[in-house]
């Protein structure tokens, strides 16, 4: 039995089924809104408390990189959101191994701890999801 | 819609948020309060300066659900909770505490 409060379900059983999102971010953080926008539709979803997971590969890994320095091409530094993103229980963040290593980063350039993934578990990761959004 | 405090004129957005952030001072944050009929307690200080912390360190305005949890982390279980924050900011701890705070509102779920 669930109880109904104004006609909006508020049981936790029957409150949704959880889905599977992936988010993968693929470009590099400044040039394009991509990233910046990815990073807001993962903040605001968070509210959702669906099973979130990031992936981050190409020049999008450099997304998570230390020291960005915005202040000359006059855009805000985001990059410390990433580290937020714990607080908002977002705590399964992807890196793509082969992305990192042909920019000649490892994981002690990046602002916040992630699981590195080669190409094939990748594409694993990929299909097991019920959602995958690209940015 | 401008805002004056000491005979300053500051810039807010069309909700009372403040355009620019480094133009936030304490008496700024009182005479916001005032328009709310509000009048600012250490425990609404209290959170205020959190706020300001947090998005210094972050770069963003948690989400309430977001606040609760860390203000219960640095404050203790008996401030880290809905009742405590919606009775000092009955508009919505986020939401009302962030424009005291000088801060934009906060993404997502406020």
């Amino acid at each position: 039995m669930s109880e109904t409060t104004g006609g909006v379900e508020m049981d936790e059983d029957v409150s949704g089924v959880v889905k599977k999102f992936l988010y993968v971010n693929r470009k590099a953080p400044y040039g394009t809104i991509y990233a910046l926008e990815s990073l807001e539709v993962v903040l605001i979803a968070a509210a959702f408390d669906q099973d979130v997971s990031l992936v981050f590969l190409d020049d999008g890994v450099y997304q998570l990189a230390k020291g960005q320095h915005t202040k000359t091409i006059d855009v805000k530094n985001f990059s410390p959101t990433y580290r937020a993103l714990e607080g908002y229980d977002i705590e399964k963040l992807y890196v793509e191994k082969e992305s990192l290593e042909a920019r000649g980063l490892t994981t002690e350039d990046l602002i916040v701890p992630v699981t590195l993934l080669p190409a094939a578990e990748m594409a694993e990761l990929m299909d097991g999801q019920d959602v995958v959004l690209s940015f | 819609m401008p805002i004056v405090v000491n005979g300053q004129s500051y810039e807010t957005d069309e909700e009372g948020y403040l355009t620019n952030r480094n133009d936030w001072n304490e008496d700024l944050a009182k005479e916001m309060a005032k328009v709310d009929n509000c009048s600012l307690s250490d425990n609404h200080w209290e959170v205020i300066n959190f706020l300001r912390e947090y998005y210094d360190e972050y770069q963003i305005a948690p989400a309430v659900r977001v606040l609760t949890k860390a203000i219960g982390k640095k404050l203790g279980p008996d401030k880290g909770n809905s009742k405590y924050l919606y009775e000092l900011f009955p508009y919505g701890p986020a939401k009302q505490a962030c424009k005291y705070a000088g801060l934009p509102k906060p993404t997502g779920c406020v």
